[in-house]
């Protein structure tokens, strides 16, 4: 049986009210609207919010039997140098894996995920990763600004131990042009939004809908959940009238509480879903963007098992209030701030050296002594205990999924950084092993000797001269979600 | 192991006045100093057989060799070397030419530190000065928050309130400012109060303004030759006991045993300097420290690493007045780093400088009675990964 082994979510600590977004702007364009979105922190990414929620997904499962990683997004960092290849890294899969990126259109998380179910049908992969992610930019002012959300959603595709099964999909392409953006522009430009429902996906999510219904001889209310995220969240209620649905099936399009996540969206309503389904569950997942996927799953009773996943439900409940808007603007280097001849510090980052590193850089690998045991970050040759002379009796260690707790910290406001103050620390890690970490989604003044914390990949600094987003690993607080 | 005790002497010494120099080069600077220290010693500049320059910050960069030193002071063909071992550098600079003279190989050496820190730009010490893996996997930190990070430590580990530990620490800053009041050639020249330091901006908590040395341009220099050679020369040279260096291995920032509440190398280098110079009683025997006050809370750990006060309670001898200028040990006679700031190559013959006038008398305002012994501590680097050079000078 071909389905989901595991899934997991990842949802930005900070979100913003849209009374924020309407108070700072909203004498110029009727803005805002009801509950919060989802903001990503500024050292945060498409790919570390895919790292995060992949991190979700695997917990502590064995992750050698993934021969494949699709990263979905419209939002990825670079046109060229592979983006799924950091998230495979950073995931710590193993070198002989296929990975692609599923991009340019917000139906690509569910593009993503097909492609992974045929792979693994195909027996070209025993397992296979999705990670969705978005944190598209709307133009200050714009709905779009409002409505977006920022946030992630990962899967393993597995052929045994599935949490639900992959039953089927059906998809249509059309060269709908709603939303695009081309290889210069920062902002999606739009078309009159009346005309993007009522001839959009008023028309074609109700297509794929009933053609999947058809091919698989269904009927709509055979389905537990019905998911078809709205560009206007509003729709959704006319939506499952014109679907036929019962109320009782929509479920949450987490509008006023994450806002519209791109390529991210209907697999982290999946996400939730899954979070909240029972053993039998029918559930339908429909996108919207360039025509339509629509998958069908039913949940097994090893769904009861998974425990370790956060998910968006986990999330929601992490989080910390954006109140100004102008920090979200500073954020996103919308508007630009002078950072003081100390910020405009950025020497050039040596490739040949990083490469040399990777292991370190990008999976948080250090090493533990075979002769005397002792964990130790980064790796060694020969070993740090004063009292152990091993050279060269070293394996690899990784401390990516580790807790640990603060022996020192500070937060300086010398450092550059565009969130100050730069809060930093040195960690014992769980079993061993010491280093320096930058802090960062934390509270300064929360900050004390002995708290506990885990680790999450992020950018470290970007260079802007050399185009290099230089990505590594804090410490976050650890908090219970 | 014969160790270097009374094999060398100090016969000259110069530093330039400390601050934001901005009307003067780093050469200026350093012909500035040696032509004091020529004219201290009565030698003749074609007297110095060999040279060692420290400078340490890429910014303020001289180039990564010591011909500047040559070129500046026009000294032809003279065997020169730089040294660097981040704020260590001018101490290294030091040994180098101590030692020189104790093999036998110069009769005279000089040694020189330098640093023109206010041609960087901007506040605080530039970043990135610790290689290339330490920035990329490092935080993005400075130098005040690695320190105020030993400073939340040390309060957690010995039960001090944070407020309460922030006071102790004022302490350290007033009673160095009070110091440099009387010192000509320090950068800042103020009195400063408890209030003022306990609402001074915060650089990196727990260290506010007032916690941190200032960022200054100054040189340094001394001339050295043989102890037998000294005593031909002036009636009063200083002499040399001990020169010590301890370097971590990285056992403080990857193994887990280092309490953060200290600088090991610190406690090795002063039991090592102690042993050269035997001393047996650090707190009866020292007449005077200069100490690496790059922040107050390095300077309480000082305290305790180097053993004058007993660990954990430098607190009482801070409150008591221990370590004022009529204590029993004055610390910072000439105002420390807080006063003096941190031109990092320059900062260890600064405080051989101080010692040196003070055993030889010449002190002026701030005097210290009779001293017989000073030692300096001059650390590089960052609490969890650093050295500490101690020097431990001595009249006969």
């Amino acid at each position: 049986m071909i389905g989901i082994k595991s899934f997991g979510a990842y949802i930005p600590r900070y979100r913003m009210n849209r009374k924020v977004i309407a108070q700072a702007i909203g004498w110029f364009s009727p803005v805002g609207g009801k509950g919060e979105r989802a903001v990503a922190n500024f050292d945060e990414d498409a790919i570390t919010m895919a790292v995060a929620a992949g991190m979700d997904c695997l917990g502590d499962l064995d992750n050698s039997h993934i021969d494949a990683l699709y990263l979905a997004s419209t939002t990825l960092p670079y046109k060229e140098r592979q983006n799924a290849g950091i998230v495979s890294a950073a995931l710590a899969l193993k070198d002989d894996v296929h990975t692609a990126d599923v991009t340019s259109s917000v139906k690509s998380g569910t593009a993503a995920l097909i492609a992974a179910f045929n792979a693994v049908k195909a027996q070209n992969a025993q397992e296979a990763m999705v990670a969705a992610t978005d944190m598209r930019l709307g133009k200050p002012a714009s709905p779009e600004e409002s409505a977006f959300g920022d946030g992630a959603a990962a899967f393993l595709v597995s052929d045994k131990d599935v949490v639900a099964s992959f039953e089927g999909s059906y998809s249509l392409s059309y060269d709908f042009v709603d939303i695009r953006r081309d290889e210069k522009d920062r902002f999606g430009k739009t078309w009159e939004p009346r005309w993007v429902r009522d001839e959009g996906y008023f028309k074609m999510i109700p297509e794929v809908i009933s053609g999947l219904l058809k091919k698989y001889n269904l009927d709509i209310k055979d389905f537990s959940k019905v998911i078809y995220p709205c560009p206007n969240s509003r729709d959704a209620a006319a939506m499952a009238k014109k679907l036929g649905m019962d109320p009782s099936q929509i479920t949450d399009d987490l509008q006023t509480v994450v806002g519209n996540t791109g390529s991210a969206y209907a697999p982290m309503m999946f996400v939730n879903a899954l979070q909240e389904a029972k053993p039998g569950d029918k559930i339908l997942v429909a996108s919207f963007g360039n025509g339509c996927d629509a998958l069908y799953f039913q949940v097994t009773d090893k769904i009861k098992q998974l425990k370790h996943i956060k998910g968006v439900k986990g999330y929601l409940n992490i989080r910390a209030d954006l109140t100004n808007y102008i920090q979200y603007l500073v954020f996103r280097d919308i508007l630009p701030v002078e950072t003081g001849i100390r910020g405009e510090h950025v020497p050039p980052t040596q490739l040949s050296q990083t490469w040399r590193l990777r292991d370190t850089i990008m999976g948080l690998y250090g090493c533990k002594c075979q002769k005397c045991g002792t964990p130790q970050y980064p790796v060694s040759r020969v070993c740090v205990n004063p009292d152990c002379e091993a050279v060269d009796q070293m394996e690899l260690y990784r401390f990516a999924n580790r807790k640990g707790t603060v022996i020192s910290y500070t937060s300086d406001n010398l450092a550059f950084t565009p969130n100050p103050p730069q809060s930093y620390c040195i960690i014992d890690f769980e079993g061993g092993g010491r280093n320096q970490f930058d802090f960062t989604d934390c509270n300064p003044s929360q900050l004390s000797v002995g708290m506990s914390v885990t680790m999450t990949f992020r950018r470290k600094y970007y260079d802007a001269n050399r185009s290099i987003y230089f990505y590594y690993w804090k410490a976050v607080p650890a908090v219970e979600a | 192991m014969s160790g270097i005790k009374d094999k060398v002497a100090i016969i000259g010494m110069g530093c330039t006045k400390f601050g934001e120099r901005f009307d003067k080069s780093a050469e200026d600077l350093m012909l500035d100093c040696f032509l004091e220290a020529l004219e201290d010693s009565g030698i003749e500049k074609k007297d110095i057989d060999a040279a060692w320059m420290g400078c340490s910050v890429d910014e303020t960069s001289l180039g990564k060799s010591a011909i500047i030193l040559n070129s500046t002071l026009r000294m032809p063909y003279t065997p020169v070397t730089r040294t660097e071992n981040y704020c260590a550098t001018g101490t290294e600079a030091f040994r180098g030419a101590c030692y020189a003279v104790a093999s036998g190989a110069y009769d005279v050496a000089l040694a020189l530190g330098v640093e023109k820190l206010k041609d960087v730009g901007f506040g605080g010490l530039p970043p990135g000065q610790m290689g290339t893996v330490r920035r990329l996997l490092g935080p993005n930190s400075t130098a005040p928050g690695e320190f105020a990070q030993m400073a939340n430590t040390y309060f957690a580990k010995y039960g001090i309130d944070p407020d309460e530990g922030k006071r102790i620490l004022a302490h350290i800053s007033v009673k160095s400012h009070h110091n440099g009041t009387l010192s000509p050639k320090a950068h800042l020249r103020k009195e400063i109060t408890i209030e003022d330091v306990l609402k001074a901006p915060m650089i990196a908590s727990p260290l506010g303004l007032f916690d941190c040395c200032g960022v200054s341009d100054g040189a340094a220099c001394a001339i050295i030759t043989t102890a037998e050679k000294a005593k031909k020369l002036r009636k009063d040279p200083i002499y040399v006991k001990a020169l010590q260096i301890s370097a971590t291995s990285g056992e403080d920032l990857m193994y887990n045993t280092w309490d953060g509440a200290h600088v090991e190398s610190t406690y090795r280098a002063g039991i090592r300097a102690y042993k050269e110079a035997e001393i047996t009683d650090p707190r009866k025997e020292i007449s005077m420290m200069e100490v690496h006050d790059c922040f107050s809370i390095t300077e309480l750990t000082a305290y305790e690493d180097l053993q004058t006060s007993p660990r954990g309670r430098a607190r009482e001898d801070i409150e008591s007045g221990f370590y004022d200028l009529d204590g029993q040990i004055p610390c910072q006679p000439d105002g420390g780093l807080k006063c003096f700031g941190h031109p990092t190559g320059a900062s260890g013959l600064r405080m051989i400088y101080e010692i040196y006038k003070q055993l030889q008398g010449k002190a002026g305002e701030r005097q210290i009675k009779n001293p017989k012994l000073g030692i300096t501590h001059n650390m590089g680097g960052i609490p969890c990964y650093n050295l500490a050079a101690v020097t431990i000078l001595g009249t006969k």
